[in-house]
C-alpha cells in the first residue's frame, strides 16, 4: 500500500489515540504519584488522624496504580519482554492491594460517618450547657437581688420606709413600670391603695377585698399573674399602649400573737397586703420563672419586716406610754405631798392660833369664877369654862390624831415610875369618883416592876382616857383596875389573832384591866367603839360629853407601843371591861430596886462612891480641859486629861471608868475616838462609859454620838450639880437616860 | 479691920459689876465652885492659862488674816478654839464676838474678819483688864488678912 508521497507524520494516523493514551498515561501517573505525598504532607501536619494504616495502604495503592500507569508508557511501543513482565507485576501487585482497600473501606466508611455525627451531637450539647448556665447565672444574680432586697428591707424598723423601700428596690431590680402595695382597712372589708412607686399621692382608692382576683391571689403563696384590666391592676387611666404583665402575690400580716417562742409562725393570719406588680408597657416582656420566685421571697421578706417594725411600735407605745403615767404619777404624788404639807401648815397654824383665845377665855372664867358672883352669874360662868374646856380638848384631840394618823407622832422614851403613875391616875380620878359615889380598886400585881422605859405622858393619857370612860359610864358601883406582867399565854387574845406578842429580855407588856359595874356595851356596838367619831349609845343616855376620840387616839397610842386595846362586855346593863397590853422597856441596869434609895442619899454619900474614880478627859482647849479636869476632880474623880485623839486611845485601859470626849475639837474627830476605844475594849465589862461633850444643841450631834455608839451627850457649859447628877447616872445605869 | 470691909466691898461690886455688864457669865461662878482646899489657885491657874491661849491664837489670828491668799479655814480653826476656850472661862461678851467672827469666816468675808479681829481684841483685853482687876483685889483683901466673899 503506497500513499501519497506527503509529509510522514512521526506518529501514524492511528497512532494519534495512541499519543493521547500516551500522554494521559504520564498525567496520571504523576497525578498518582503526588497524591500520597500531599496525603502525607497533610497527615503530617495534623495531629490526629486515627488511621494511619489506612493511609499506607491508600497510598501503596494508588502509588502501584501510578506504577501501572507509567509502565504503561512504555508498552505503547515495542517493548522488551522484561518490561511486560514488571508491568504485568505491577499490575497484579495493584490488583491485590486495590482489592484490599476495596475491602478496608468498608469498614472504615460508616465510621468515619459517625465521626461526623458525634461531633454534631457535641455541638449541640455545648449549646445546650451554655443555655443552663445562663440560666444559673440569671438565678445568681436574682438570688443577689433578693439579698440586696431583703438588706434594704430589713435596716430598718420604720414600718412606712419598709414599704417604700420595697417597691422601689424591687421596680428597680425586675424594671417594673408600676409596683402598688394595697393594705387592708381596719374594717378588714376592702383594700386600699396605701404605696406606690411612680405615683406621688395615691388617691384613696378602696376595692373590695372579696374580689375573686383578690381570693385568687389570697389562697396561694405564689405569685399569680393577673389580668391588667382587673380592678387592682388599673392604677392609672388607660392609656393607648398595651399594658404590660401584671403580676400580684400576698403580703401576709402577721401579728404579734403569731409567734410562737420555738416555731415559725404559723400562715394562719387572715390579714394578707396586696403587692401588684407590673411590667413595662411597651416592651415584649414576659414573666419569668425566676423574677417570680424573687417576688415571692421579697414579699415575705417584707411580712417579716413588717412584724418587726409593728412590735418595735408597740412597744414604743408602751413605754411613751409609761412615762406619762410615771409623769402623772409623779405629779400626784407631788400634789399629795403638798396637800399634806398645807394641811399640816394649816394644823400648826389651827394649833396655835385657836389655843391662845381659848386659853386666854379659860383662864379668864377662871378668875372670874373666882370674883363675886350672883348665882346667875356664876351658873353662866360656869358654862362658859366647861363649854371652852371641850373646845380646848377637842381642839387637842383633833390634833393629836391628826398627828398620829399620818404618824409624825413619835413617842417619847423616857425612864418612869410605873407604880406611881397608877397612883397619880388614881389621885385624880377619886375625886369624880366619889361624887358619883364609886368606889376604886387599884391591884399592882407584885411582879411589876417599879420602872419603865416608855412614853409616860401617853400611857398616862390611855389610863385616864380609859378610867375616865369607866367611870363616864357607870352610875353606881365601881371601877376595879388592875395591872401586871402580861405572860405568854395571857398575851394572846382570841379577838386579836394576829398580835403575837413576844416578851424578851429588855421589854415586858403590861397588861392593865379596867372592870366597871356600869351600863355595859351592846355586843354589836363593840366594834365600832375604837372608831374616830362614834360614841356609843348615843342617844340612849345624856353623857354629850367628849367628842368620840378618846378611844380612837387610844388605840392609836397603844399601838404605837406595840400593844393591843380591846373592851368586852356581856351586854347592856352588864358592866364591861377594858383591857390593853403595851410594850414596855426595861431599864438596862439590874440595880433598879436599890436606885430610889441611890436618888434619895444626900450629896457627900454620892461624893463618896466618885472618890477615886478613874476617868479620862480628851479635849484640845487647853482651858476647857483644864475646866473640865478641875470639875472632876472637884467630884473626887482621878482624872487623866489629855489633848490628843491617839493620846487618849492609848490612855484608856480597862481601869478607867468614864471618857469624856470633847466633841467641838476642831481638829480630831472624836467619833472616831469613840470607835477606837470600842474597838480596843472586846468585852462589854472592861469598856468605859463615853460620853461626848458638846456645846452644840444640833439634833444630828446626837444623832451621830448615838451612832458611833457613845453612851451619852452633854451639853455644855456644864455646871458642878449637873456634872455630879450626870455622873451618878452613868454609873447607876451604864448610860444617860435622857441627855442632861 | 476697915480696910477688909472696904475692899470686900469694893470687891463685891466689882465682881456683880462684871456680872451684870456681861463680862462673865455663869460658867465663871462655876469655876469658882470648883475652888477648894486641894485646889486653892484653880482659878488663877484657869485664868492665866486663858490668857496665855488667847494671846497665842490672837497672834496667829493676826498672822492668819494677813497673808496673800487668806485660808479661811484655818482663820475659822482659830476663832473655833479661842470660843471655846472663853466659854469654858466664862468671859461671855468674847465668845460672842467670836460667834460674830465665824459667821464673817464662812462668808469669807475679809474686811468683816479683820473687824471681828479688832474687835475680839478689844473684848479680850477689856475682860482680861477687869480679872487682873479682880484678881489684884482678891490678893490685897487676903493680904489684908480677910476672906474674899462668895459671889451666889
Amino acid at each position: 500500500m503506497e500513499y501519497c508521497n506527503c509529509f510522514e507524520s512521526p506518529w501514524p494516523a492511528d497512532e494519534l489515540l495512541m499519543k493521547y493514551q500516551y500522554i494521559s498515561d504520564f498525567f496520571i501517573a504523576l497525578a498518582y504519584f503526588s497524591i500520597p505525598l500531599e496525603l502525607i504532607y497533610f497527615v503530617k501536619k495534623s495531629a490526629v488522624f486515627p488511621y494511619r494504616w489506612v493511609l499506607v495502604q491508600f497510598g501503596a495503592f494508588i502509588v502501584l496504580c501510578g506504577a501501572t500507569h507509567l509502565i504503561n508508557l512504555w508498552t505503547f511501543t515495542m517493548h522488551t519482554r522484561t518490561v511486560a513482565i514488571v508491568m504485568t507485576t505491577a499490575k497484579i501487585l495493584t490488583a491485590v492491594v486495590s482489592c484490599a482497600t476495596a475491602l478496608m473501606l468498608v469498614h472504615i466508611i460508616p465510621d468515619l460517618l459517625s465521626v461526623k455525627t458525634r461531633e454534631l451531637f457535641l455541638k449541640n450539647k455545648a449549646a445546650e450547657l451554655d443555655r443552663e448556665m445562663g440560666l444559673i447565672r440569671t438565678q445568681e444574680e436574682t438570688g443577689r437581688h433578693v439579698r440586696m432586697l431583703t438588706h434594704e428591707i430589713r435596716s430598718t424598723l420604720d414600718r412606712h420606709t419598709i414599704l417604700k423601700t420595697t417597691l422601689v428596690e424591687l421596680g428597680r431590680t425586675l424594671g417594673l413600670e408600676e409596683c402598688a402595695l394595697w393594705m387592708p382597712t381596719r374594717t378588714g372589708l376592702e383594700l386600699h391603695l396605701s404605696y406606690t412607686l411612680r405615683h406621688q399621692n395615691p388617691v384613696g382608692l378602696t376595692v373590695p377585698i372579696q374580689l375573686p382576683v383578690i381570693n385568687q391571689v389570697f389562697n396561694t403563696s405564689r405569685a399569680v399573674k393577673i389580668s391588667p384590666n382587673s380592678p387592682v391592676a388599673r392604677l392609672r387611666p388607660a392609656g393607648r399602649y398595651m399594658p404590660g404583665e401584671v403580676v400580684a402575690v400576698r403580703v401576709p400580716l402577721l401579728h404579734l400573737s403569731n409567734f410562737q417562742i420555738h416555731d415559725w409562725p404559723e400562715l394562719s393570719t387572715k390579714r394578707y397586703a396586696l403587692m401588684v406588680l407590673m411590667l413595662p408597657s411597651d416592651s415584649a416582656r414576659q414573666w419569668h420563672v425566676h423574677e417570680l420566685e424573687l417576688v415571692e421571697v421579697v414579699a415575705d421578706q417584707v411580712a417579716v419586716a413588717l412584724s418587726h417594725a409593728a412590735i418595735l411600735e408597740e412597744s414604743m407605745r408602751a413605754r411613751d406610754l409609761l412615762m406619762e403615767q410615771n409623769v402623772a404619777l409623779d405629779l400626784a404624788r407631788r400634789e399629795a405631798e403638798t396637800a399634806v404639807r398645807a394641811r399640816n401648815d394649816f394644823l400648826a397654824v389651827m394649833n396655835h392660833e385657836m389655843r391662845t383665845p381659848i386659853h386666854a377665855i379659860i383662864a379668864l372664867s377662871s378668875l372670874l369664877q373666882e370674883t363675886e358672883l350672883t348665882p346667875e352669874q356664876r351658873l353662866m360662868v360656869e358654862t362658859i369654862l366647861k363649854s371652852s374646856n371641850l373646845l380646848a380638848t377637842l381642839i387637842n384631840d383633833v390634833l393629836d390624831l391628826s398627828r398620829l394618823e399620818d404618824g409624825s407622832l413619835q413617842l417619847e422614851t423616857g425612864t418612869f415610875n410605873l407604880h406611881s403613875l397608877f397612883r397619880e391616875v388614881l389621885n385624880l380620878i377619886k375625886p369624880i369618883a366619889s361624887v358619883k359615889k364609886l368606889y376604886v380598886t387599884l391591884t399592882l400585881s407584885p411582879d411589876l416592876i417599879e420602872h419603865a422605859v416608855g412614853d409616860e405622858n401617853r400611857l398616862m393619857q390611855v389610863l385616864l382616857n380609859v378610867v375616865g370612860n369607866a367611870i363616864k359610864f357607870t352610875k353606881e358601883g365601881g371601877i376595879s383596875i388592875c395591872a401586871f406582867v402580861a405572860k405568854s399565854d395571857s398575851l394572846r387574845d382570841p379577838r386579836a389573832p394576829d398580835f403575837f406578842p413576844i416578851p424578851s429580855d429588855n421589854h415586858f407588856y403590861l397588861r392593865v384591866e379596867v372592870k366597871d359595874t356600869g351600863s355595859g356595851i351592846n355586843p354589836q356596838d363593840i366594834p365600832k367603839i375604837f372608831m374616830k367619831f362614834v360614841q356609843s349609845q348615843p342617844l340612849a343616855t345624856k353623857n354629850p360629853g367628849g367628842t368620840g376620840l378618846g378611844l380612837a387616839i387610844c388605840k392609836r397610842f397603844v399601838n404605837l407601843m406595840e400593844g393591843h386595846i380591846w373592851i368586852e362586855s356581856e351586854g347592856l346593863g352588864r358592866g364591861s371591861t377594858a383591857t390593853f397590853i403595851v410594850k414596855l422597856g426595861i431599864p438596862a441596869h439590874s440595880n433598879d430596886s436599890k436606885l430610889p434609895f441611890l436618888l434619895k442619899v444626900p450629896g457627900n454619900q454620892i461624893k463618896l462612891n466618885f472618890s477615886g474614880l478613874k476617868v479620862v478627859v480628851m479635849d484640845d482647849n487647853s482651858v476647857g480641859r483644864m475646866v473640865t479636869k478641875g470639875l472632876l476632880v472637884h467630884l473626887g474623880c482621878d482624872v487623866f486629861a489629855v489633848a490628843s485623839g491617839d493620846e487618849c486611845v492609848r490612855a484608856v485601859t480597862s481601869e478607867h471608868k468614864v471618857v469624856f470626849l470633847d466633841v467641838s475639837m476642831a481638829a480630831v474627830d472624836s467619833f472616831e475616838v469613840a470607835i477606837r476605844i470600842r474597838e480596843k475594849f472586846s468585852k462589854r465589862s472592861d469598856r468605859p462609859i463615853i460620853v461626848a461633850l458638846t456645846g452644840n444643841t444640833d439634833r444630828t450631834i446626837k444623832e451621830n454620838c448615838r451612832k458611833v455608839g457613845m453612851d451619852g451627850v452633854i451639853l455644855k457649859p456644864v455646871s458642878v450639880d449637873k456634872m455630879r447628877s450626870v455622873v451618878s447616872d452613868l454609873l447607876e445605869h451604864g448610860y444617860l437616860v435622857e441627855s442632861q | 479691920m476697915e480696910i477688909v470691909g472696904q475692899l470686900q466691898k469694893q470687891f463685891v461690886d466689882f465682881s456683880t459689876s462684871l456680872y451684870h455688864e456681861g463680862f462673865l457669865d455663869e460658867q465663871y461662878l462655876q469655876l469658882q465652885k470648883l475652888q477648894d482646899e486641894s485646889n486653892p489657885d484653880f482659878v488663877c491657874e484657869v485664868v492665866s492659862l486663858f490668857f496665855e491661849d488667847s494671846e497665842k491664837l490672837l497672834n496667829n489670828l493676826a498672822t492668819a488674816l494677813q497673808q496673800q491668799v487668806v485660808d479661811f479655814k484655818q482663820v475659822d480653826a482659830h476663832v473655833h478654839q479661842f470660843k471655846g476656850s472663853s466659854s469654858s472661862i466664862g468671859a461671855q461678851r468674847v465668845k460672842n464676838m467670836c460667834v460674830a467672827f465665824r459667821n464673817f469666816c464662812e462668808e469669807k468675808n475679809l474686811e468683816g474678819c479683820l473687824r471681828c479681829l479688832q474687835q475680839v481684841k478689844h473684848e479680850y483685853f477689856l475682860v482680861k483688864n477687869k480679872l487682873e482687876t479682880l484678881f489684884r483685889l482678891e490678893r490685897q483683901i487676903l493680904e489684908a488678912g480677910g476672906t474674899v466673899p462668895a459671889i451666889a
